[in-house]
């Protein structure tokens, strides 16, 4: 076990260098360099100065080298637009994108699990199709869309909730009015991934339903609900929680698009700000956190799927 | 006629693989909601090649004097912030998102099937340098790299194309190197191997058909994916620039005017929906007619 923990996190070590490497790659291959450089006030001189002092001018390779050894001490750099550290303004704005996705993800699963068993057991009865199709339709929805829909009728039409932001400028915090900001952003984001999970349960209760121990169960006599959620269900969830792993890096997305239209102070946000103005430390900063944070969560589960499943024997 | 008394598989003439698609074909037609769906894609597609044709306006036509109004006769969707018909905004915007959607899939398929075929061919160092740089990709949240890839390139038409193309070859890679995988030892691939054929013969002839009901369904969700993420990007400001219409961009003004004109952002977001829908159903319905060995998991 021990061995098996140790080779993952040196894979996902791995994993998170490859990552820096084409991010680093892409990002500086970009004509013109960063937009901050394109400043008409700044005269040519200046702005070979600026180069000259940010390390523009070395090659590729050794500008990854300088980059990745102040990294590995844990010193990421600094914006070119607002001169912040890169590690502070991700630390302020990673925890939003947490709660956001965190809160959705676990909404998902909480409706989805129950969908997806009752879809099920009742296979090819209107109550499956009517899942399946209102899972498609969550799958098929932009969330940006649904999005501004919200907006329009919550915000524009009834005036009864905020039409975004992450809480009321100028006044206390409280409760309650974050949970008005939030409540919008994270029933988008739940819907978005309701129907990822639900048609992952229904196929994994599909399957575990017809496997041996559930007949015998059957053929014992159990009651069918017993059947059903001691037996059926809680092998059906195994594979349920592999995919909340697999799926997180498309949450993440979900999430990024969704902190937009919200104007939420998230990753998302972030990383659109950086990106179109090419601020390499910033772009490289915040991918490498959301990396982190998916090949974290993807291991995390893998080892779950260890400790839940005895059967599984990691190494 | 002879070939009615033997069995379908065994008609004289037709060669195997053809015969054996046929019973594909037929779960196909049986299934209603998949004909629907490729019905409306083909209504979609339709009307993108008509545009110019069938435009009640052009579509950037602007008129201030008469912005933001209702559906009325003259514009039977109304019209938006600058006085432009909404209906023929949507008709310039399917061309866009229509072939961006398709031109974008078959990029990421042709990068998909060489890393796949490439690394599951060659195996050993060259396969695991491959799928390392797949997981790589994969392991970036997909919307944080075509970020990315956008910025690096700007936003125009052809950029957004590629960028998304090389941003979503990942699953097809990883489809088409597990069918390589598993056919290249089999008996027919050594049979080919024994009389002479070069590898690149055997990989194109041989063993990537076997794999093409997978990349043709693995492709089908890749294009709904690819429209969720060109109209994404669009409405961010990233991706196709005014004045060209897209579904993607119609929303952000959209979203900009929408205490004026409430009604705006409802026909692209639709558009997009419905579009992304049927492609959807259609990837399903193709999954279990052609039922190829790839699971959801795949993705």
């Amino acid at each position: 076990m021990a061995g098996y923990v140790l080779r993952r996190l040196a894979q996902a070590v791995v994993l998170l260098w490859i990552v820096t490497v084409v991010t680093f790659a892409l990002i500086h291959t970009a004509p013109g360099g960063p937009a901050m450089l394109q400043n008409p006030d700044l005269g040519r001189e200046q702005i070979a100065r600026f180069r000259a002092n940010l390390g523009l001018d070395d090659p590729l390779p050794v500008q990854y080298g300088r980059w990745l050894r102040a990294a590995l001490r844990g010193d990421f750099g600094r914006s070119y637009n607002t001169v912040e550290p890169v590690l502070r303004l991700v630390a302020t704005r990673l925890p939003n994108t947490l709660l956001l996705t965190g809160l959705a993800l676990g909404l998902a699963v909480l409706a989805a699990v129950p969908l997806g068993v009752a879809s099920a057991t009742r296979r090819n009865t209107p109550v499956d199709h009517a899942i399946a199709a209102v899972s498609f339709m969550g799958i098929s929805t932009p969330v940006f869309w649904l999005g501004i829909v919200l907006i329009v009728v919550f915000s524009v039409q009834l005036r009864v909730l905020p039409a975004g932001g992450m809480y009321l400028v100028g006044a206390a915090f409280s409760v309650g009015d974050r949970l008005r900001h939030l409540l919008l952003p994270v029933f988008v984001l739940t819907i978005a991934n309701l129907a990822e999970v639900t048609r992952y349960t229904r196929s994994a209760m599909i399957g575990a339903l017809g496997e041996d121990y559930v007949r015998t169960a059957h053929a014992k006599g159990l009651p069918a609900a017993a059947v059903l959620f001691r037996h059926a269900l809680r092998n059906a969830l195994i594979p349920v929680i592999t995919i909340v792993g697999v799926y997180l890096p498309r949450a993440v997305s979900a999430t990024a698009i969704t902190e937009t239209v919200f104007s939420w102070p998230g990753m998302g946000q972030l990383a659109v700000q950086s990106a179109a103005t090419r601020d390499y430390p910033v772009v490289l900063g915040a991918t490498l956190a959301v990396a982190v944070f998916a090949v974290g969560s993807s291991l995390l589960t893998d080892l779950a799927y260890g400790l839940a499943d005895p059967r599984i024997r990691l190494g | 006629m002879a070939t009615q008394t033997l069995p379908r598989n065994e008609a004289p003439g037709v060669p195997a693989v053809r015969a054996a698609r046929r019973p594909a074909w037929r779960r196909f037609r049986a299934n209603g909601v998949a004909v629907g769906s490729a019905a409306f894609l083909l209504l979609m597609y339709a009307v993108a090649a008509a545009g110019a044709l069938i435009t009640p306006y052009p579509p950037n036509a602007v008129d201030i004097m008469n912005a933001n109004a209702r559906p009325s006769p003259a514009h039977w969707l109304g019209t938006d912030e600058n006085g432009r018909d909404v209906l023929a905004r949507l008709i310039a915007g399917a061309r866009t998102t229509m072939t961006v959607g398709l031109i974008a899939m078959v990029i990421a398929i042709v990068i998909g099937a060489c890393v796949g075929s490439a690394g599951g061919y060659l195996g050993g160092w060259a396969d695991a340098v491959l799928m390392r740089f797949t997981d790589g990709m994969m392991a970036i949240p997909y919307f944080f790299l075509v970020l990315i890839v956008v910025a690096v390139f700007g936003s125009s038409l052809r950029n957004i194309l590629v960028a998304i193309g090389v941003t979503s070859w990942m699953v097809v890679a990883r489809i088409v190197r597990g069918d390589v995988l598993r056919y290249r030892g089999l008996d027919f691939v050594l049979a080919a191997r024994a009389l002479g054929a070069r590898s690149g013969r055997i990989l194109m002839r041989h063993i990537v058909p076997q794999a093409v009901p997978s990349i043709i369904v693995a492709a089908t969700f890749g294009v709904a994916n690819a429209i969720l993420l060109e109209s994404a990007l669009s409405y961010l400001g990233l991706g196709i620039q005014a004045p060209q219409a897209s579904w993607g961009n119609m929303l952000s003004n959209a979203q900009a005017y929408v205490w004026e004109n409430p009604l705006l952002p409802i026909y692209p977001g639709f558009l997009i929906l419905f579009t992304v829908l049927a492609y959807n159903f259609l990837g399903d319905a193709l999954r279990d007619a052609l039922d190829p060995r790839f699971k959801e998991s795949d993705l």
